[in-house]
């Protein structure tokens, strides 16, 4: 077999191997799984507006998902990015409910420059934990989102509640003008965040393949030790990724609040950093392919929304299917490098 | 599977305490063996035959397939093409425990023993031959026994010695009914009479119809020790021949001629280009310095058993540590608290021992190891970094392209390429045992390598396990015990048994 080959095989064999388990599921629990594919598919993108509701979900996945292939290229396991996405959304709700009297693009960008410095706030906190202290960035960063998610709610049951009282679900509404401006009616979708966004991806490519940043990141992700003695400041490096992911995470978050929501509320995450750790690792943590992953899984989850309601199957099909298909990559990863990878001279 | 239980039976159930016949000698034949990695060919259509009872050594300089062969052998790697015969049956197993099976054990160059295990348990590792624990551990004294081994059952294999670690391994194997011994590197980092101890053992083991493989570079084991050599050279066996040869002969076969080391050179000592005070503490030592200094355009060698401190001193006269309650200086200007990074840019450049461990970075191409240190901009020239990485594997000859992953090239090639990182004009230079593991031939192209830099003007200070070299290249020699530097400002004064008594204390 041709390594090419090769690749393509072991990319494309892990999700049908996935694909098979999960139609099978379906039709254990006596459905059709084509109806099921073509309901999602219909969910997904069957209007212009449910595409519009798949691209809102995407673009504070990407967001996070583009910060971490910069932590991972640091060799880095940021599992704080909930809690950087989180504390975007703080930070935007902040000029949002306090800000007022701006012209409105100076007021949503304020707004968004607040969530992504909340979100490096974060990640510098984990980051100088671990150069400092020497404590493991996923200690760190599993302490930051208990704390930030504790700190959000405190902000809506308290200081931020609203005037006729807490009723800890949301805090009252932004006032509309720092609302993200949909294209339409039938694709509610802020084409100058969808420009951001992209304007990020490409910038970050840029950072990690063609400068001096990137390719000490690099050396810092795969070893440190060598690192260091080819003269790379592997603190800086590991600081420097951690608050461009946070910056890029808090940008994710304040979509959330400013496009989704309008206030802030509870677990304003809904999982998004969590899932994008998972679609990063599905990546190996190359960029575009993680930022394509992540606009798939966006449309399964989006799509399968309707399932409930057309078939009496439960949404959680969608994250049985990813679930399905990490394990089957992980252990197709290992099958590969058992049997087919040539071990190497010395 | 029947063969490893009848053999290792065999061991525990009648004592070895008179003789140690290997039952069932084996006759083992290489037919047309060939191993690729990538476009490079390892191994070449090697044809070999070994017989019974004899001591083999195979040679060759680094990179010549010799490991590459014996890991086939071992069943470590699978062979592309080729058989293996064992009598007149032919080898299937794909590996090391099928290889065990068939009689066929390896000694790694760093025994692989489990540290946190006793002597005994690593003994009984692997081992489904022996019934109870009571059994094995009558079975592990009568082998040590019969070989004078010096082996604790009860001992921690991470507080044994490299022979003492070297010796359970033979052991265990033998209880597993090995009929055929690699040994890789056997005797890099044992002391002389440890030598002897494991030369007399191996022959009396061959007397007793072992069949026993020495890959080494070292010349003088491989003449004191073996019946037969086998040499390679590209992946293909050049020359095989009946002992005695001499050590010269061996060494024509294997590279051409040697060059002699460079002729002795007188040191102006007037301005110091560094100097060092402080203490070094590290595990079992606290190293007092008064006051180092290293001059521009010497060479200072440092020897002492591992651990006594010469590894920190490296790494402090580079700033990649602090000296207790001490400075350091470049060319008179005070460095203590300057970074490691900042005094690349000085010229002060460290290299470790381990090459891709620490040094190198597995999975990043040459180019970009070059870019790491030339590309100074803020953003890189890639193209400009590839030609530089092109230039550079053409003048000092790397096996290699400026595209390939660091670890897809051979040791001596890696250490190439760690030259090649290195300034041309640099000021200091710290080396960690810079030969290590490498032949003849390498070490003396690092050396030339070095010594050109030396004459622009470079200090070298660097440690070596290998007294030979050090006494060759050193205008100074710094001897590591117990916590004391003694400084040898002349070396012609000493040869290597007086450095070998200071080493271990001797006054």
């Amino acid at each position: 077999m041709t390594k090419p080959m090769q690749s393509v095989l072991f990319a494309l064999l892990p999700i049908a191997v996935s694909l098979l388990i999960t139609a099978l599921l379906i039709i254990i629990v006596g459905n059709n799984p084509l109806e099921v594919v073509h309901l999602v598919l219909s969910g997904a993108f069957g209007s212009s507006t449910s595409l519009g509701g798949v691209v809102n979900f995407w673009m504070p996945l990407a967001f996070c998902v583009v910060g971490l292939v910069v932590t991972f290229r640091a060799g880095l396991w940021n599992i704080g990015i909930e809690g950087q996405l989180m504390a975007g959304a703080i930070g935007a709700s902040y000029v949002g409910l306090f800000v007022r009297d701006l012209p409105t693009p100076l007021w949503i960008l304020l707004a968004i420059i607040a969530g992504a410095g909340a979100g490096m706030v974060v990640s510098l906190i984990i980051s100088v934990l671990k150069t400092r202290l020497g404590i493991n960035e996923i200690f760190g960063g599993v302490a930051m989102n208990a704390l930030v998610n504790v700190y959000s709610i405190y902000l809506i049951s308290g200081p931020w509640q609203p005037p006729e009282g807490g009723s800890a679900q949301a805090t009252q509404p932004f006032p509309r003008e720092v609302w993200l401006t949909p294209f339409s009616q039938d694709f509610p979708v802020s084409l100058p965040y969808l420009g951001l966004l992209f304007g990020m991806i490409a910038l970050v490519s840029v950072l990690l393949n063609n400068t001096r940043w990137g390719l000490q990141l690099k050396a810092t992700g795969k070893n440190p030790r060598s690192a260091l003695l080819l003269g790379v400041p592997i603190e800086r490096s590991t600081l420097t990724a951690f608050l461009l992911c946070g910056a890029l995470a808090g940008m994710g978050g304040a979509h959330r609040v400013l496009e989704t929501y309008h206030s802030l509320r509870p677990l304003i995450s809904g999982g998004i950093g969590f899932l994008a750790l998972l679609v990063v690792l599905l990546a190996g943590a190359r960029l575009l392919w993680a930022v394509g992953i992540a606009f798939v899984s966006a449309a399964i989850l989006t799509g399968s929304t309707r399932l409930k309601i057309a078939l009496q199957l439960d949404a959680s099909l969608a994250n049985v299917l990813q679930g399905l298909v990490v394990l089957c990559i992980l252990l197709f990863n290992g099958i590969r490098e058992r049997f087919f990878d040539e071990p190497r001279a010395d | 599977m029947a063969g490893v239980v009848s053999c290792a039976f065999f061991f525990y159930s009648k004592p070895l305490t008179k003789r140690t016949r290997i039952k069932n000698p084996m006759e083992i034949t290489l037919k047309n063996i060939t191993k690729r990695f990538g476009t490079l060919i390892a191994n070449d259509n090697i044809n070999l035959h070994f017989t019974s009872g004899r001591i083999i050594g195979i040679l060759g300089e680094n990179g010549a397939g010799k490991s590459t062969l014996m890991k086939i052998l071992s069943g470590y790697q699978p062979q592309d093409g080729g058989e293996i015969w064992l009598d007149s049956e032919q080898a299937h197993y794909r590996n090391p425990q099928g290889a065990v099976s068939s009689g066929i054990g390896m000694l790694q160059q760093d025994p692989l023993d489990v540290g946190a295990f006793s002597v005994l348990e690593n003994f009984i590792f692997g081992n489904n031959a022996l019934p109870t624990l009571a059994k094995a551990r009558q079975s592990l004294a009568h082998i040590t026994a019969r070989f004078g081994f010096q082996l604790n059952p009860d001992d921690l294999t991470s507080n044994l010695s490299i022979a003492q670690r070297q010796q359970l391994e033979i052991v265990r194997l033998l209880a597993l009914g090995v009929r055929l011994l690699i040994l890789d590197e056997p005797t890099s980092g044992i002391s002389a009479s440890q030598k002897q101890q494991l030369f007399s053992t191996l022959k009396e083991l061959a007397k007793n119809g072992m069949t026993i493989l020495l890959v080494s570079h070292k010349l003088e084991d491989v003449v004191a020790l073996c019946d037969e050599v086998a040499v390679l050279r590209g992946g293909r066996i050049v020359h095989t021949a009946e002992m005695p040869i001499t050590a010269q002969e061996l060494a024509k076969t294997m590279f051409g001629d040697i060059k002699p080391p460079p002729p002795r050179h007188s040191v102006k000592r007037e301005k110091p280009i560094l100097r060092l005070t402080g203490h070094l503490t590290g595990g079992r030592f606290n190293v007092q310095v008064s006051d180092f200094a290293l001059y521009a355009g010497e060479t200072v060698g440092l020897v002492g058993l591992d651990g006594s401190g010469q590894e920190r001193f490296l790494r402090a006269i580079t700033g990649l540590i602090k000296p207790q309650g001490g400075k350091l200086w470049l060319k008179e200007k005070d460095h203590t608290h300057t970074p490691y990074r900042r005094l690349m840019r000085e010229g002060v450049f460290f290299g470790a021992s381990g090459r891709i461990e620490e040094g190198l970075i597995k999975g990043m191409s040459l180019t970009e190891h070059t870019a790491l240190l030339t590309e100074q901009d803020l953003t890189i020239q890639w193209q400009r970094a590839q030609n530089l990485t092109q230039e550079r594997i053409s003048h000092y000859q790397v096996k290699g392209k400026p595209q390939s992953l660091i670890e897809t090239l051979s040791g001596g090639n890696q250490q190439r390429v760690l030259i090649s990182l290195l300034p041309d004009t640099p000021t200091v230079l710290s080396l960690e045992q810079p030969t290590r593991g490498l032949d003849v031939d390498s070490a003396s192209w690092i050396w030339e390598q070095l010594e050109a830099r030396r004459q622009r003007g470079a200090g070298i200070v660097f440690s070596s396990a290998e007294l030979d070299e050090v006494l060759a290249y050193s205008d100074r020699i710094l001897v590591f015990f117990d916590g004391k530097i003694t400084v040898i400002d002349d070396v012609t004064q000493v040869n290597v048994d007086r450095l070998g008594e200071l080493i271990g204390g001797g006054a």
